[in-house]
């Protein structure tokens, strides 16, 4: 007996799998030399990769005229606003901050409350990394647009909207747990503010630049909502006429292309707007410019399109809803409306939020169209008026002009991207 | 009176009020449409517009570059040629982003950090810029201003020819109906031989080799065919500053090719990349531990899943392109927005051009659907 024991004991224990070492050879026989092929590829991946990004620096630091973008900023931001109104769009700016601190702020601490883990590094050094490592494309593009300022409104500006935004993370925490509808409705009501605010010195058919890719998305987005949720509902219904009218519109929508929506809203919904004689152009002074203007009739084209895409996403919502809930409100004794509307909806639109960030992307993206289809002086549109200034006629610099504008419009996508997908994960979207 | 029997009174009974409701919608939809229908007839009899179909059959009076088209056909002659544009525009983005964006995606997950990070900064650059500012930068920043004038063209050997003014491809020459023919019978015989191996297999236990030998004989085949369908082959040559032979690609094209490809071709690569991650991975383990190889392992054991996921967005991706392809009318290659345009421009009434566009996109969107879907039911989970 005492042998085997010993013979037993004799034996090695197995060798315990080693963690994959650290250093930076490994780490290159890891992810660059794993076999002679990879070392071919990654050799010829790295001469390309090279030369492009060498073409790139020397398109971005030698050959690059930038001069058209420093002498022009305002106008690829703002257009033509006139320079002593600037003002009023700073107070947005600064309001839109304040505003987003606040919603931030409150957001965090409802999920303390709530009891949801949010991983966070301690310490405020720690945290400030984190924030530029989340936001850096944003934050480069603001250093960047500032460098090229001349004046120090600007700076003002984007110092006061920081200190708005820091401000509204403090105070947010300290809202009444009953502040969510108030500050939806107050988003609505700051935003006819804001846009009546900007509107005062000249109408928005003369609004240009950055600032009307931003109104244009954001309008057409909340004024499509109520239609998508209505379309998403009627899809959903048991009533035959209902479904069938909400498939046909939705179908219609997002079989055709956008750019022709517009090129029709643009040629002809003057033509669907009621004329002069007629009892209905008073109504409630609802239709006032007739014919419509620029804004208008893209404002229009976009939101009847993005209705069908918000309504498909709701959708998405409604049918990723365990059919629970909506029989534990019957159950409670609410009727199918109180039903839908206080216990199915709010779940469904919350959890697609991410999903709705994303169609605001495309659409924001969607906006240069409007310029291509009409006259706007857009980021986009802006690009002509810009090139044929005297002096820089016939230099070929439109090149130079639409990269400046990529740049901008990748900044915006790709930071709003990111803090959505972050969003997604902090709603917990598929796990709760 | 006594409630017990019969039924509810009509304001409390569901049927009652169901198509209460709808009578409800559908009566305000018809009263919007008709104030809208309203509107338009007054306007448009206000101000003396046409507003019917007969413009169809008039002579367009406008020219369309790079085609046989006259100018004294009629607008519908147009709108066909229009149509052929979009579709080889559409066609031939499909299949070239479906390629790039596998490759990409496939990429995103390479072991090697290069190709990872390289990947992953086109598809993140890419997708988050507007499509539009894309394409006009194609035609302006690279076929304006990187291309090399007629007289020192690219050459790539008999492949194409490359210069500002467009851009010259090998391609075959002969009827187009034979080339048809001829891929298409090729195509059949690969599929045929491949499944025709893969039964073999299955009886005999050999290895089927079912993509090699559907290879070689639709190779064979289509070599076959060609030379007895008397089709030949046209290369670009360069003569001085003009280039003679194969097909040609005018810059407003080519361009637009580039556009769609790189822009759809990032959201593919996402999207692969996505339903690949999405396979557990311990089916990728299971297929190690019953030693497949790499090949088999991908092409037997995680693809067949991740198609599974991945085609339905894809085919949403498709659909996108072709509605983008309505954008290359901004930089005037003369497709279906193109053409319709122009003959607004030249006295077609608007409303009914434009609706007639419209419909053409929404049958062909229609059409797309209808084959992913199909092709969807396909590759579905066959649930009991």
């Amino acid at each position: 007996m005492e042998t085997v024991l010993t013979e037993t004991m004799a034996v090695p224990p197995p060798e315990r799998p080693r963690p994959p070492a650290q250093g930076p050879g490994d780490w290159a026989r890891r992810n660059l030399f794993r076999s002679p092929l990879d070392a071919v590829v990654t050799v010829v991946s790295a001469a390309a990769v090279g030369y492009v990004l060498y073409r790139l620096a020397r398109y971005v630091f030698v050959t690059g005229r930038w001069e058209i973008i420093r002498v022009n900023l305002k106008l690829f931001m703002v257009g033509r606003y006139p320079a002593d109104e600037l003002w009023r769009v700073s107070v947005v700016v600064v309001a839109i901050a304040l505003y987003g601190g606040v919603v931030a702020g409150f957001v965090a601490a409802r999920q303390r409350r709530m009891g949801v883990a949010v991983e966070r590094p301690a310490g405020w050094w720690r945290r400030g990394v984190d924030l530029v490592g989340r936001l850096w494309p944003l934050l480069g593009g603001t250093l960047l647009l500032l460098a090229l300022c001349t004046t120090p409104g600007p700076w003002i500006m984007v110092g006061a909207a920081i200190v708005a935004a820091a401000i509204g993370r403090l105070v947010g925490p300290r809202l009444p747990q009953w502040s969510a509808l108030p500050l939806v409705a107050a988003a609505g009501a700051c935003f006819a503010v804001a846009v009546w605010f900007l509107l005062t010195p000249l109408g928005w058919d003369r609004w240009g630049g950055l600032m009307l890719n931003l109104f244009l998305a954001f309008t057409a987005i909340v004024l499509c909502f109520p239609l998508g949720v209505a379309l998403a509902l009627g899809r959903r219904s048991r009533l035959p006429l209902v479904r069938w009218l909400s498939i046909g519109y939705i179908e219609l929508f997002r079989g055709v292309p956008l750019f022709v929506l517009l090129l029709l809203s643009n040629i002809a919904l003057g033509l669907f707007w009621p004329p002069d004689d007629r009892w209905s152009s008073t109504v409630f002074g609802l239709v006032p410019d007739r014919p419509p203007g620029f804004v208008v009739r893209a404002i229009v084209a976009m939101a009847l399109f993005t209705a069908a895409y918000v309504a498909e996403i709701v959708r998405g919502g409604l049918q990723s809803l365990p059919r629970g809930q909506s029989e534990a409100a019957t159950a409670l004794g609410l009727g199918p409306v109180r039903t839908m509307f206080l216990v199915v909806l709010p779940q469904a639109l919350r959890n697609v939020i991410p999903a709705l960030v994303g169609q605001f992307i495309s659409l924001f993206k969607d906006t240069t169209l409007a310029a291509a289809a009409m006259e706007f002086l857009d980021l986009y549109g802006v690009r002509e008026a810009v090139t044929s200034q005297t002096a820089f006629q016939g230099q070929n610099l439109t090149p130079e002009v639409l990269s400046f504008v990529m740049l901008v419009f990748w900044v915006g996508c790709i930071t709003m991207s990111r803090e959505s997908q972050r969003l997604e994960r902090r709603l917990g979207v598929g796990r709760r | 009176m006594a409630t017990t029997t019969g039924r509810p009174p009509p304001w409390r009974d569901v049927r009652v009020l169901a198509w209460a409701v709808q009578l409800l919608v559908v009566a305000l939809v018809v009263a919007v449409v008709w104030w809208l229908a309203g509107n338009y007839r007054a306007n448009t009899s206000q101000q003396g517009l046409r507003t019917d179909w007969s413009y169809l059959d008039q002579p367009a009076q406008f020219p369309i570059p790079n085609s046989d088209f006259r100018q004294t056909q009629p607008v519908k002659d147009a709108i066909l040629v229009g149509l052929a544009n979009t579709l080889r525009l559409a066609i031939t983005g499909v299949a070239l982003a479906t390629v790039f964006g596998i490759l990409l995606g496939v990429g995103r997950l390479s072991q090697n950090f290069i190709v990872r990070s390289a990947a992953r900064a086109y598809v993140e650059f890419v997708r988050n810029v507007p499509l539009l500012v894309l394409l006009v930068l194609a035609v302006l920043g690279i076929v304006q201003n990187a291309f090399p004038r007629p007289s020192d063209s690219w050459v790539l050997g008999p492949i194409a020819v490359i210069n500002v003014r467009g851009t010259n491809a090998i391609w075959y020459e002969g009827q187009t109906w034979r080339f048809f023919v001829a891929v298409v019978v090729a195509l059949l015989t690969g599929v045929l031989v491949a499944r025709w191996r893969r039964a073999v297999a299955e009886r005999t236990g050999q290895a089927a080799r079912g993509g090699l030998y559907g290879l070689l004989a639709g190779v064979m085949v289509l070599v076959a065919a060609w030379l007895a369908l008397g089709l030949g082959v046209t290369t670009p040559e360069l003569e001085g500053a003009r280039v003679r032979g194969g097909i040609n690609m005018t810059p407003a094209y080519f361009a637009s090719l580039l556009a769609l490809v790189v822009y759809t071709s990032s959201h593919i690569a996402e999207i692969v990349r996505g339903s690949i991650q999405a396979v557990p991975l311990g089916q990728g383990e299971a297929a190690d531990a019953l030693a497949l190889s790499g090949f088999q392992r991908t092409r037997y054991v995680v693809l067949p899943q991740a198609l599974r996921i991945g085609v339905p967005p894809i085919g949403n991706q498709y659909l996108n392109l072709m509605k983008n392809s309505s954008l290359a009318a901004v930089i005037s290659f003369p497709e279906l927005t193109k053409v319709t345009q122009l003959a607004v421009a030249n006295s077609a009434p608007a409303v009914p051009a434009y609706t007639l566009l419209l419909a053409i996109y929404l049958v062909i969107s229609l059409a797309i659907s209808f084959v992913v879907n199909l092709v969807n039911r396909r590759l579905a989970i066959v649930e009991r």
